[in-house]
């Protein structure tokens, strides 16, 4: 039997964009997998290793009651379980339904509403089971994720920085849209790990990467008013993708 | 050949012969140009790349590209950036370390390379304090920084009297500008930029004896009186028109008196605690040390990139950050930079370039900050 530690990545309610990252890891893939074991990876292999697991990756957010309960099944299988992406990490842009009524949602979408078994809300998984570390962005960023999963085969802190996006952005060299543009910009109120990329290409931070680190959102949004912004921009920006994370979900309410 | 103060012209037209003699000597120039609307520094190829006909409009929080009515190719305040991410690296690796076969460890310095020799084109006087100051901080007392000290030694210094004062900028206030000093801060070559009916020229004095000899190597002629005249009215003139002021009196002892002043919280609620103030001034120095592994275990890396105060993780100890709240971190920034840094570095560690007021995206300006906290 392998003595590598046991790798299972799971899928909730989510895109799958998240876990596309490991498989788009061409360069280092064959490396990961001679470190671990990939023992359940429906996107890569349809071969399934019985658990315990060593490591667990759980992709999106938790929607319905079978969620719910197969999210404790995870963490009873798993010694370390990791959260990847809006979706796990904050309920993602279905969350959107958190703040409407779900029932009356489903009968305007769905032929046979009475077919749909779903929550009212759609939660991130630190809601129902204790986890161990949260990697942020929608999607999460391919080089974060190799990052954590080597801390954890190295037992190590992962290097991976709640600062705010300003912060890469300065290390990239660009030029602040914010100030030389005037355009309105997520990026100070947002958690770093995307690299600035929005930026980089002139375009504000839309806050993939869910809240930073003491995010002051009010003093942004004050500013985003100074820059034109209307109350319904600015709840847009904050209720998109980690639009139900607490700050930015605070902070949306406050534009309603 | 010595330093002296003869100052000679250099025609406009001649610009590139500068940028040619650099080059043959081996050095690479770093100048500004302009990119995605702003004026930054960066390697320039020819004296085409120059900002020609562009000034800045400097405000809190804003920053506006924007056209001149004449040619100059200095008449902006002050790039976004400063030298000293050529100085102080944003990234820099300190070590690899390696696992050999038998299990035992294998360390490499990881900056070992010769620095590049790097013409710093434009710098202003500003600009030549901050260097001067950090300096101070990196070559200072007992335990210098190898990899400062030998990126700075490899610099050459081509700086610019200012033509143009900003929005944000109060150098008169911090006795560090507008006119370069050679007494205060060394520098090779200093140029005033003269665009008048005369022409469009540059007057050059050399401050060192390496400035001397490219200037020795550049066609230029001797300036006339009424050209260094209108040289010394120009930075005269700058002076005049700073657009912000700091009254330093008795500064560090005011603001050290007044730690639980109301307006710590005000500013708080205002801060994004975003960490650009930080990047963007000449002066801030503060690093953070990472260490990455690569899959096999074989092989791991040691990594210095610039931090901020305004990082949570930056006052991390075991039991969490020492600074939580907003609040102590901005206290911390302003104080350590108009206050503490006296004690710690003998002078203040602004130079009012404005930097930090212009690029704060919700625009909070240290010299409101310091007038309210004088006020009771
Ligand atoms: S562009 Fe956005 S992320 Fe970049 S420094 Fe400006 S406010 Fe911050
Ligand atoms: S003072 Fe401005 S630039 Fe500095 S951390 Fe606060 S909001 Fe950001
Ligand atoms: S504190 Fe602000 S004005 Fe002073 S040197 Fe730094 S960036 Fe420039």
């Amino acid at each position: 039997m392998s003595t590598q530690p046991k790798l299972a990545v799971w899928k909730f309610a989510s895109c799958d964009g998240c876990q596309l990252s490991l498989l788009d890891c061409e360069d280092e893939i064959l490396a990961v997998s001679d470190a671990v074991q990939i023992a359940n990876f429906a996107e890569a292999t349809r071969h399934v290793e019985p658990g315990p697991y060593d490591l667990s990756l759980v992709e999106g957010s938790i929607t319905t009651p079978h969620d719910a309960e197969r999210i404790r099944e995870v963490r009873a299988q798993s010694r370390h379980l990791i959260t990847i992406g809006a979706c796990a990490t904050a309920g993602g842009i279905q969350a959107l339904r958190n703040y409407r009524d779900v029932s009356e949602m489903a009968s305007v979408v769905y032929a046979s509403p009475q077919y749909i078994d779903t929550l009212a809300t759609s939660t991130p998984v630190s809601d129902h089971v204790k986890v161990d570390f949260e990697l942020r962005g929608c999607p999460i960023n391919k080089h974060q994720l190799l990052e954590v999963i080597l801390a954890f085969l190295h037992r190590r802190k992962p290097v991976v920085s709640s600062e705010s996006v300003c912060v890469e952005c300065k290390l990239r060299g660009n030029i602040c849209v914010m100030t030389a543009h005037g355009t309105p910009c997520l990026g100070p109120v947002t958690h770093a790990g995307c690299g600035a990329i929005c930026p980089a290409y002139n375009r504000g931070c839309y806050g993939c990467f869910g809240p930073k680190e003491t995010p002051n959102t009010a003093a942004l949004a004050a500013q985003w008013k100074t820059l034109g912004a209307s109350s319904g921009e600015i709840l847009r920006a904050f209720r998109s993708f980690n639009g139900y994370a607490d700050a930015f979900r605070e902070e949306s309410l406050k534009h309603e | 050949m010595t330093p002296s103060s003869v100052q000679s012209i250099l025609e406009r037209s001649r610009l590139q012969d500068l940028f040619d003699v650099l080059h043959r000597r081996g050095y690479a120039v770093i100048g500004p140009t302009v990119r995605d609307r702003a004026i930054v520094c960066e390697e320039l190829r020819s004296a085409a790349e120059l900002p020609e006909g562009w000034g800045d409009l400097q405000e809190g929080g804003s920053y506006r590209l924007q056209r001149r009515p004449d040619k100059a190719l200095f008449g902006f305040a002050v790039p976004t950036n400063s030298w000293k991410e050529w100085l102080h690296p944003k990234r820099l690796k300190l070590l690899d370390a390696h696992r050999n076969p038998d299990g035992s460890l294998r360390f490499t310095p990881g900056d070992e390379d010769d620095p590049p020799k790097l013409a710093f084109l434009g710098a202003r006087s500003c600009e030549l304090h901050a260097i001067a100051i950090q300096d101070r901080v990196f070559l200072g007392g007992a335990f210098t920084d190898p990899h400062y000290a030998k990126r700075r030694a490899a610099v050459l210094i081509i700086a610019t009297n200012c033509g143009t004062s900003g929005g944000t900028c109060f150098c008169v206030s911090m006795n560090t500008g507008p006119k370069v000093n050679r007494e205060r801060t060394p520098f090779d070559i200093a140029l005033t930029e003269l665009l008048d009916e005369s022409g469009h020229r540059f007057l050059l004095e050399a401050g060192s004896e390496a400035g001397a000899v490219i200037l020795g190597e550049l066609p230029v002629r001797a300036a006339t009186e009424s050209e260094v005249t209108a040289a010394e009215t120009l930075v005269a003139n700058t002076a005049n028109r700073m657009g912000r002021s700091l009254d330093t009196h008795r500064l560090p002892e005011t603001l050290l008196a007044n730690l639980e002043h109301p307006r710590w919280k005000e500013v708080a609620d205002r801060c994004l605690n975003c960490a650009n103030c930080t990047m963007v001034c000449p002066t801030c120095f503060c690093t953070t040390v990472e260490d990455v592994t690569h899959l096999t275990g074989d092989h791991a890396e040691r990594w210095r990139r610039w931090d901020s105060c305004f990082n949570l993780d930056f006052t991390r100890m075991h039991g969490g950050p020492a600074r939580q709240s907003g609040q102590s971190r901005y206290r911390q920034w302003l104080t350590h930079k108009l206050a503490t840094w006296h004690e710690q570095f003998g002078s203040s560690g602004c130079v009012g370039c404005g930097r930090c007021i212009s690029w704060c995206p919700v625009g909070i300006d240290l010299t409101e900050e310091v007038r309210a906290l004088r006020s009771p």
